[in-house]
């Protein structure tokens, strides 16, 4: 089936974008009729998207990561050095129309922050000598990819023994040539054998996916990656992509070849489009050697190729459904749950979403076999995973683990002097109190709260930091990354946002913690897609483990006057009245 | 032949077409689920405004989006369910900018009633009072994005005979807004144009010339609720016997004594009254100061300037009981039109540039006497604590002093749906 045109719609507005700096009024008539749209729907997907702009962005956007890593290792400072070395404040550009200066949520390299994007590539560690050297350098009009960093992959830590499973070396045609001999049955069940769970948090086991897809009727039917990794302080697709691109090339084949698909997609995150170039070039590699295409693998009838399409700056596009909008070229709003993407995914045909690390991971239990694989890891719980660690530790950077690590030995490992506070698999996870640290990191147990699931992010905060900006931080994030089409998710964040300022201000009193617990459950209970429900999953963990800390919080003198309402702020702006 | 499954509503077995939509079903057999966006012709079904969330199979979840499938057993009425619907309502009154009392959908909004029927008579949410516009540029519609609930009805539902959008989401997260099309709304046929502002389930779709044709009052949820079981019969009022004499003392800050004079539109039960309570510091006795400590105050008006920011904390340190009584002392009201526009733009208006100020005029007036004026009208509950509310603009006045007497005395009340309104 030819996909259609409105697919097309996301690369064109990037085209533009690139071009000019910004799309304006004729190209926006120019695509409605083009797509046979009306135009304010054309409106409606520019505005969606972060990195689309209806107005100049300047020769150069430099966007710079405000997330709470960021924020730990010198936001504010680099900040105020971009705006005073270029002459623009954030949200603008500048008068010349040189730079342009934006914010933007986690762009994957909390090992190396301060960090941005400058006409999106990236700049790492940054301080503020760099940032001098680096305007100047623009002004002069050098071009950004000449001088920007090549980010580190910071691979840590792999099990001892020579017994890493994803970064060693992996030769072209070798996992599906294994699962060509095995047929799809028996590939199923060696993943079914191996546990494997969906590493893009949700865990759902990935055999039952794959063969729910294979059994429907309907073709074609697609493949697609989750190459969106928007969880803030998660960094470890990018470094797969960037080192392993040829494994996640061959586990989607495999996907394929099993379920009886012919097209594979990467949706690739904007923020990393830096990283294209290397699934392009694994891409065309397999093409070259006939490993992509017509009768490929020299499998009988299979026929696979794999697309890349960029994302452009949504956290929500992450959400599988809203991943699958976003493909076909719409607003990136997460589906109902009528109809599950292994029924009617992308456009309207069944559909397998994995994240890299699924797809990754399939190809070597499948290039090797369960045997080496189930040695690893913990009984229940067998195998490898990827841990981004970030925040307050000597040595951030990818963690691949054996699942069974307890907390205590990766804050060993990654010399985290100090830890007090840790947030697990994002904003969205779990935080864990030190007191907390010999629990161990594992598939096991999620009912039970005995062992803790990471989903991939593990952001480590010492005890001079603040909790509550950590968790505003959090807050502001899902506000501004809330799609907005559902009424709990988009007043809800901004409510809840409102409460912890008065919070962080000391305004609050014993109510707020109380009403804060309760509306953060109704979010979670009402919420359409798991953005809203799990916003405020931080929060109320955080309130009852760090229950003394938010106590210390509060407006102890409240007698039933709010004490501290701001008379003098509120009458400010009419005292300028005064004669 | 599509096949009969049986499914478990709130105890109740059912028997229903596998595959059916839950919302669809509870209707068809007679069980309220309250409801927004759901609107039965449009497949598949939106699933936006939450106010549907029920148990399904012990998980939360919305009925609407939900299918029938044998055994799926489905609470709708438990107590932390109810309250959940409830605040999810609550929550679109907090977002929004609704000012029913000058809303041309009063009585007809779906809203509104939404409201009515899950009893919610004040916001737990602070209003968030954001910016936004009325766009007035169309040339047959008003877009009033203050009352838009995004609940996805227009931008599905209205098309043009060229199958084009007409009403498309705009921006994201709390920004979202529904644009409209202009060059394609001029081409909408009457009859379209008007089923567009039918589907949107409040004021936010307003057609000119057209908007106002019912009467207030005769309108569709002017009168009566549609959960028939809903209770309206009088209970008997039981009066304890030993009914001591009460102080009460009232003060309009910000609001247009609409309220006080609704306390006094009880008729001859009035003369009952008095017997009960004595006034203190009120409009009503025209005392100045408190005289007396009080058992109640009842406050009318949200907080607009210092002088109410005084009265207020006044009337928190000589009253027990504090109970806000009207709309714009729950949560500011028709006064908080101003909170989305600067301060200096409201001054000027006022006194520079209306229609009734004086040639000429260039003072604004500031003197050591006057109370300032705040960067915004606040509702009473920001500058103290509040501890009852009586909704309505204003509320009725059985309903005020039905609700007096239980705070005072305990007596047991009911109020009729006519009773409860908020405009
Ligand atoms: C708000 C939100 C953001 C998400 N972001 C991502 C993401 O960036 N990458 C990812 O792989 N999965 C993400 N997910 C999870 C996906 O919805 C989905 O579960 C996953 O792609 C399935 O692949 P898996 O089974 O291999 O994990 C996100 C989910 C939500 C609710
Ligand atoms: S929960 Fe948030 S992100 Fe998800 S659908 Fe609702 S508004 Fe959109
Ligand atoms: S009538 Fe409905 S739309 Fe109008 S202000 Fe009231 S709740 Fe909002
Ligand atoms: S304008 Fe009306 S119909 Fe459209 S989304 Fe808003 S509330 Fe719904
Ligand atoms: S009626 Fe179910 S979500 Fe709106």
């Amino acid at each position: 089936m030819e996909e259609p045109r409105q697919t097309l719609l996301l690369n064109q507005l990037w085209e533009l974008q690139s071009a000019n700096g910004f799309i304006n009024d004729a190209d926006i008539k120019r695509l409605a009729s083009g797509f046979n749209l009306s135009d304010v729907e054309v409106e409606g997907v520019v505005s969606f998207y972060h990195f689309f702009h209806r107005k100049p962005t300047g020769k150069y956007s430099i966007y710079l990561n405000n997330s709470i890593v960021a924020d730990l290792k010198g936001f504010h400072r680099i900040k105020e050095t971009f705006e005073r070395e270029t002459g623009a404040t954030f949200g603008s550009v500048d008068r010349t129309g040189t730079f342009g200066l934006f914010l933007t949520p986690c762009i994957g390299l909390s090992d190396q922050e301060p960090s941005a994007l400058i006409n999106f590539y990236p700049f790492t560690n940054l301080n503020a000598i760099k940032v001098k050297d680096i305007v100047t350098q623009l002004k002069k009009g050098v071009a950004p990819e000449t001088i920007c960093d090549i980010p580190a992959d910071n691979i840590r830590y792999t099990p001892p023994g020579n017994k890493s499973v994803f970064f060693k070396p992996f030769e072209a045609g070798s996992a599906i040539e294994r699962a060509g001999k095995l047929g799809p049955e028996k590939v199923l069940e060696e993943l079914k054998k191996a546990e494997l769970a969906g590493r893009g948090g949700a865990y759902y086991p990935t055999w039952k996916k794959w063969d729910a897809a294979r059994l429907q009727p309907a073709v074609p039917k697609y493949v697609v990656c989750n190459a969106d990794e928007g969880e803030p302080g998660t960094f470890k697709d990018r470094v797969l992509i960037n080192t392993q691109a040829r494994s996640l090339v061959e586990g989607m084949m495999i996907c394929g070849y099993t379920v009886g698909a012919e097209q594979g997609i990467i949706y690739l995150r904007g923020e990393y489009r830096w990283l294209q170039h290397k699934l392009d070039e694994a891409i065309r590699e397999y093409r070259e050697v006939g490993l992509l295409g017509r009768e490929c693998a020299g499998l009988k009838g299979f026929r696979f190729d794999i697309r890349v399409q960029i994302g452009a700056g949504s956290y929500v596009c992450g959400e599988e459904t809203a991943l699958l909008e976003s493909l076909e070229g719409k607003r990136g709003e997460p589906r109902t749950k009528w109809f599950f993407p292994v029924e009617k995914g992308y456009l309207q045909q069944p559909t397998v979403i994995n994240n890299v690390e699924t797809f990754c991971a399939a190809a070597r239990i499948i290039e090797t076999g369960t045997d080496a694989y189930m040695q690893l890891g913990i009984p229940g719980s067998p195998g490898i995973k990827l841990l981004s660690v970030s925040g307050d530790c000597k040595l951030p950077g990818i963690y691949e683990i054996e699942w069974g690590m307890t907390v205590a030995e990766l804050l060993e490992l990654c010399g985290a002097e100090d830890p007090y506070y840790i947030q697990v698999s994002g904003p969205s996870g779990e935080c864990i109190s030190i007191r907390e640290k010999y629990r161990r990191i594992s598939m096991l147990d999620l009912l039970a709260r005995k062992d803790i699931r990471c989903g991939g992010s593990f952001m480590i905060f010492s005890k001079q930091r603040d909790l509550v900006k950590v968790l505003l931080n959090f807050s502001e994030f899902f506000k501004s990354e809330s799609c907005g089409i559902c009424t709990p998710c988009r007043a809800g964040n901004f409510i809840i946002q409102r409460k912890l300022e008065r919070l962080s201000l000391g305004l609050a009193n014993e109510k707020d913690l109380q009403e804060l617990k309760s509306w953060g459950t109704i979010m979670k209970n009402t919420s359409r897609c798991g953005l809203g429900k799990t916003a405020t999953n931080s929060l109320i963990y955080a309130m009852d483990k760090f229950h003394d800390y938010f106590t210390g919080k509060l407006d102890k003198e409240f007698n039933g006057l709010n004490q501290r309402f701001d008379m003098e702020g509120a009458v400010k702006d009419y005292e300028k009245y005064k004669i | 032949m599509a096949k009969m499954v049986t499914v478990t509503i709130d105890g109740k077995n059912i028997e229903a077409e596998e595959g059916k939509n839950l919302m669809q079903v509870a209707r068809q057999n007679g069980i309220f689920i309250p409801s927004l966006c759901y609107y039965e012709h449009i497949e598949p079904p939106l699933g936006t405004c939450r106010v549907c969330t029920c148990k399904i199979n012990g998980k939360f979840g919305p009925a609407c989006t939900e299918k029938i499938s044998e055994g799926l057993t489905v609470e709708v009425n438990s107590p932390e369910l109810l309250d959940t619907r409830k605040a999810v309502v609550e929550m679109m009154f907090a977002e929004g900018n609704h000012i029913c009392p000058a809303c041309e959908k009063s009585g007809m909004c779906d809203l509104q009633h939404m409201g009515y029927e899950l009893g919610v008579s004040s916001t737990r949410f602070q209003h968030l009072f954001k910016d936004r516009v009325i766009d007035f540029n169309p040339t047959r519609m008003v877009m009033e994005h203050n009352r838009c609930i995004k609940c996805l009805r227009c931008v599905v539902d209205v098309k043009t005979s060229e199958g084009k959008k007409v009403f498309n989401y705009q921006n994201r997260g709390n920004e979202t807004f529904v644009g409209i099309d202009y060059e394609q709304e001029a081409k909408l046929t009457e009859a379209e144009a008007v089923n567009a502002m039918k589907i949107c389930p409040t004021g936010a779709i307003i057609l000119r010339g057209v908007s106002m044709a019912e009467p207030f009052g005769e309108r569709k949820f002017d009168r009566e609720s549609v959960q028939h079981n809903y209770n309206v019969k009088k209970k008997p009022v039981s009066r304890p016997a030993l009914m001591s004499k009460k102080i009460v003392a009232t003060v309009s800050l910000a609001g247009c004594f609409g309220c006080h004079m609704s306390l006094l539109d009880v008729d001859e039960e009035l003369l009952d009254l008095v017997e009960l309570v004595s006034f203190d510091k009120s409009p009503l006795t025209d005392f100045k100061n408190f005289t007396n400590r009080c058992h109640i105050g009842l406050i009318e008006g949200g907080v607009c300037n210092s002088e109410n920011v005084e009265t207020l904390r006044k009337f928190r340190e000589h009253c027990d009981i504090l109970v806000s009584l009207g709309e714009c002392s729950i949560w500011g009201g028709l006064p908080t039109m101003r909170n989305s526009i600067p301060l200096s733009e409201c001054l000027e208006e006022a006194y520079l540039n209306s229609a009734t100020s004086e040639p000429g005029a260039n003072i604004i007036p500031y003197h050591e006497d006057l109370p300032k004026i705040l960067d915004r009208v606040y509702a009473c509950n920001e500058i103290v604590k509040i501890d009852y509310y009586i909704p309505g603009c204003p509320p009725d006045a059985n309903h005020i002093w039905k609700a007096v007497k239980n705070i005072l005395w305990g007596e047991e009340y009911s109020i009729l749906y006519s009773e409860f309104k908020y405009d």
